[in-house]
């Protein structure tokens, strides 16, 4: 594509992906009083996480088996407590090695 | 909090950006950019959803005022996020910190941070950003320039790590408060009525099923267990 198209295309992305995050973080400093909306906001990034994880999780690779059994893991070790990273490879660790086993199958 | 306790807490957002960006690289150059072009979004936008919907945009060579509504749908949970995070800033974070960190909150990035036990200040932010977005722009490249040499197999189980961590934030909550795991599956399971509901997964977009999810999950949890979650974590 051109590179005039690309640029204006670009900066419009780039500034309202901007402004939707900036505008929000800057304008609302002031500590929220209401307990209900306060509790609103406490509980929305789980339920962000949750949304996004599942069923998503199952169709991040390519075979749903391998997916699920790298789930599975991710709740093993997430109920054990262990940190971010060591769920995280963990997860790809076993959904690597279901898949590799799918391919000899 | 320290940045040093940020970059460290940035290292799984990053690898896992590094492998997920690899995948939007591969996805750009095959709907017709340069690769130059490919990184240039991943450094100027850090966002996944709204930059494979703009990369569609810019394919179709659409229109200024579509791309702005696409990033406004698609990202409008950033402003739920940026609300949320707000609340556990700490006083270093005043308006040109503000305007400067706003650039970084991601979904993963505002998990994180907003998964801290403790109010979260400007060193933290900006440590915790290092990573992922040095992650995200070379894994752009990566995938932009060779993403066809690695075998898929290795990709792709790369891809899952992300979801892997949303995991490791989630659960570990649920089990400390009642509030949260009630939140977290009410969640899920309307994520999953959208999802195998056609007309719902056809006719909404990923960015906006989420933002119903979770809204609606947030709001019976507000109604029903209330403020104990917070009251917990403080």
């Amino acid at each position: 594509m051109d590179n005039d198209k690309f640029f204006s295309l670009l900066i419009v992305m780039a500034v309202s992906t901007y402004l939707i995050r900036a505008l929000p973080f800057t304008l609302f400093q002031g500590k929220i009083r209401s307990k209900r909306v306060q509790a609103f906001f406490d509980y929305i990034p789980y339920s962000v996480l949750s949304a996004m994880t599942f069923p998503a999780i199952l169709f991040s690779t390519g075979s749903v088996i391998a997916a699920a059994a790298g789930f599975m893991v991710a709740l093993f070790l997430a109920w054990k407590g262990k940190s971010l990273l060591t769920v995280a490879v963990g997860t790809c660790l076993m959904t690597f090695i279901v898949s590799f086993l799918l391919t000899l199958v | 909090m320290t940045f040093k306790e940020g970059f460290k807490d940035g290292l799984a957002i990053g690898l896992g950006y590094l492998s997920v960006s690899f995948s939007f690289g591969i996805l750009a150059v095959s709907s017709g950019l340069s690769w130059w072009q490919a990184v240039l979004i991943s450094l100027t936008c850090l966002t996944s959803a709204g930059q494979v919907a703009g990369v569609g945009i810019m394919a179709a060579s659409g229109g200024l005022i579509e791309m702005a509504m696409a990033q406004l749908v698609i990202n409008m949970r950033y402003s739920l996020m940026s609300i949320s995070l707000s609340q556990k800033a700490d006083k270093t974070l005043n308006t040109p910190s503000r305007l400067i960190t706003s650039f970084f909150i991601t979904d993963e990035i505002f998990g994180v941070s907003s998964g801290k036990g403790k109010p979260v200040g400007r060193r933290y932010m900006l440590g915790l950003a290092v990573l992922p977005v040095i992650g995200w722009t070379l894994g752009t490249l990566l995938g932009a320039v060779c993403g066809n040499i690695l075998p898929s197999i290795l990709t792709e189980s790369l891809a899952i790590g992300i979801y892997g961590m949303f995991v490791a934030i989630v659960i570990p909550a649920s089990r400390k408060d009642k509030g949260i795991a009630l939140v977290s599956f009410i969640s899920v399971i309307l994520s999953l009525v959208f999802y195998f509901t056609p007309v719902l997964h056809e006719k909404i977009s990923s960015g906006f099923t989420i933002i119903i999810c979770a809204v609606v999950a947030a709001l019976i949890g507000t109604f029903t267990v209330g403020k104990e979650a917070s009251d917990g974590q403080r």
